[in-house]
């Protein structure tokens, strides 16, 4: 499974970052492989609408689970009728994110 | 001539001055009057009586799913974030759309038709011999103010004298409501607040090459800094109405002053002789 | 943290009143946004001293480059939005009416349009005496004034994490400043005033509320104007006794 967390920085040792739509990377990990890529957000400074535009970035890398601080409405409903978990996460870096995700230490959000 | 009646500040009495000027000049002319704040319109509540009522709307898209080949290229043109193209859907987000157009055009498969969707109204009443009054309404929960105001000038675009009333503000509902008019009367008020949004008003109305004058409501005598700023900045000061508790009451029960107190309808009469003549129209 | 906003429905009512008297008199600390951002006045109010001031750039505008532009009117054709304008044989944006949706840059044969950054405002965030103070001056005939409201709000939020309440002063009207300003928050404080105009367009802003869910309280000024139409807000209607549940 891919799974993308929100980060400030391109690398897995970038702080991680609370919103989603504004994020400005995407890194996405296929924990099967363990391959990692980060994708640039197009929509740092959109004026409106970028949730759902984020999540259709997410939609094409065919992610299945995504850890982010807070997720606006729309891009909620994207997200969910596209089938993508979304889990909480506040805190250091895109690691940290990692291992807790990894040990299922993360709260699911409906 | 269309003349539009604006302010900045809400509250400083451009219906009263819309509503009053539309009156006293229907005793002589054919007059419309346009209320253009589509969000709290409150010139029918001068001017009751049966109205005609015809529904604004904007088209939407509307996926045609045997077509669709969920290729993504309307949800990647979509400048609003309106459209999201799933694995096996389309998700649109109707509150999202500013009804550009621009799916249709994008789309390879021809799989994107639009139907219209309700977000106002437009009403026309005769509620006196020479008066059409034209009331645009947005819906409740609607964020868009501009079609509705369009469509309800558009309902006046022939008519010899029309006047607009504007929504407060020098944001874009303001703009959609100026556009195309010959004069604006800003209407202030004698305190900090309505000189502060005269001035913002101002500046929109010269941006747009339209001229101006103002009249002070409410005035408590003490006007000099208002007076000031008009002086520098080659504003007229056409009318000036005092705070009177008597006036303040009949504009809140819906009633008119220039009906109440006849002796009013001179001075606007007055008013609109100087809009013609500031505006460089022959007398 | 909390979040309150005194809104109005009609203009002119005291909101702006209502939300320097509330920063004196709540305890605890609070964080100001003047949501207003059109005709914005708290300021007047609250003396506030400059810490910084940012620019807000709205959504993108369409730009014509002249000497690319073959003239063909295919923009002003497939323009929604009225902003394409013919001007010596070629066309120009007229940027107040452009809505920023792109269409004229996939329709141009020649590819002379693009869209580019448009700065619509400026957020300014300050001191006083009560706590911070967001607030933001809208070029004056930019639109989207509702994402500039948004920002403004998310400011106040972003920068004082710590502080208990979030106080709005709103905008008038119904429409989508309004809409921006109240999505989000918990409580809506609606300033009205006894006269028919005010009590109609407390029903219409109610009726908005609703559909966003915060709690919606009625404060009404002015109310010896007329005694009437005070007492009919205050015994309430079943709409505005319906918004106490």
């Amino acid at each position: 499974m891919k799974v993308c967390f929100t980060a400030k920085g391109a690398t897995l040792e970038s702080l991680s970052e609370e919103r989603f739509g504004r994020a400005p990377f995407f890194i996405i990990i296929d924990l099967d492989s363990g391959a990692s890529e980060a994708v640039q957000n197009p929509y740092v400074e959109g004026a409106g609408g970028v949730g759902p535009k984020a999540a259709q970035i997410l939609i094409s890398h065919d992610v299945t689970a995504l850890v982010s601080g807070q997720v606006g409405g729309n891009a909620r409903e994207a997200l969910m009728a596209a089938g993508i978990e979304m889990f909480t996460f506040r805190g250091s870096s895109v690691n940290d994110a990692l291992e807790q995700f990894k040990k299922n230490a993360l709260q699911r959000s409906e | 001539m269309k003349i539009a009646v604006a302010s900045g500040k809400g509250g400083t009495g451009k219906s009263m001055v819309a509503a009053n000027l539309a009156y006293t000049l229907s005793l002589a002319e054919p007059v419309t009057l346009v209320d253009c704040d589509v969000e709290e319109p409150n010139l029918h509540l001068f001017f009751p009586g049966p109205a005609e009522s015809t529904d604004v709307t904007i088209p939407v898209p509307v996926f045609d799913t045997a077509a669709c080949d969920l290729c993504g290229k309307c949800g990647e043109f979509c400048q609003f974030g309106a459209i999201t193209v799933l694995r096996d859907r389309v998700l649109f987000f109707p509150e999202l759309c500013h009804s550009c157009g621009g799916c249709l055009l994008v789309c390879p498969k021809g799989a994107i038709t639009e139907s219209p969707v309700r977000i106002g109204t437009v009403s026309v009443s005769i509620p006196l011999p020479s008066l059409i009054l034209v009331t645009g309404l947005l819906d409740t929960g609607s964020p868009l103010a501009v079609p509705v105001i369009g469509a309800a000038k558009a309902r006046a675009a022939t008519h010899p004298l029309v006047f607009y009333d504007s929504s407060p503000g020098t944001a874009c509902p303001v703009i959609e409501t100026l556009d195309g008019s010959d004069f604006c009367v800003l209407v202030t008020e004698s305190t900090p607040f309505g000189l502060h949004d005269l001035e913002l008003a101002a500046d929109v109305v010269a941006g747009m090459g339209i001229p101006a004058g103002v009249v002070i409501n409410r005035s408590d005598g003490e006007d000099e800094a208002t007076l000031d700023f008009c002086a520098e900045h080659d504003l007229e000061v056409m009318m000036t109405v005092p705070f009177d508790r008597e006036f303040a009451a009949i504009q809140n029960q819906g009633c008119l002053l220039c009906r109440e107190h006849p002796e009013w309808q001179e001075r606007f009469r007055a008013l609109y002789s100087g809009c013609r003549h500031l505006a460089g129209v022959s007398p | 943290m909390k979040r309150l906003a005194v809104i109005s429905g009609k203009g002119g009512t005291g909101k702006t009143m209502v939300t320097a008297a509330l920063a004196h008199l709540l305890q605890g600390r609070l964080v100001m946004a003047d949501c207003d951002v059109d005709a914005a006045n708290l300021a007047l109010l609250l003396n506030p001293r400059p810490l910084w001031t940012k620019p807000f750039f709205g959504q993108k505008a369409a730009v014509i480059d002249s000497d690319l532009c073959l003239g063909c009117g295919s923009c002003e054709a497939n323009c929604r939005f009225d902003a394409i304008r013919p001007d010596q044989g070629i066309f120009r944006v007229e940027t107040l009416h452009c809505e920023g949706c792109a269409v004229c840059t996939y329709v141009c044969p020649a590819e002379a349009v693009s869209m580019q950054p448009r700065q619509t405002g400026e957020i300014l965030y300050s001191e006083t005496d009560r706590g911070h103070l967001v607030h933001a001056r809208l070029v004056p005939g930019a639109g989207n004034s509702g994402l500039l409201v948004s920002a403004v709000k998310k400011t106040g939020f972003e920068n004082d994490p710590e502080s208990d309440l979030l106080l709005i002063d709103g905008p008038p009207g119904t429409g989508c400043p309004l809409i921006s300003t109240i999505s989000g928050v918990d409580l809506v404080l609606v300033v009205t005033e006894p006269s028919l105009s005010g009590l109609h367009d407390l029903e219409r802003v109610v009726a908005v509320c609703r559909q966003f869910r915060p709690k919606v309280l009625v404060a009404v000024n002015r109310f010896d104007l007329s005694p009437t139409i005070a007492r009919t807000i205050d015994l309430g209607d079943s709409l505005i006794s319906a918004t106490f549940k």
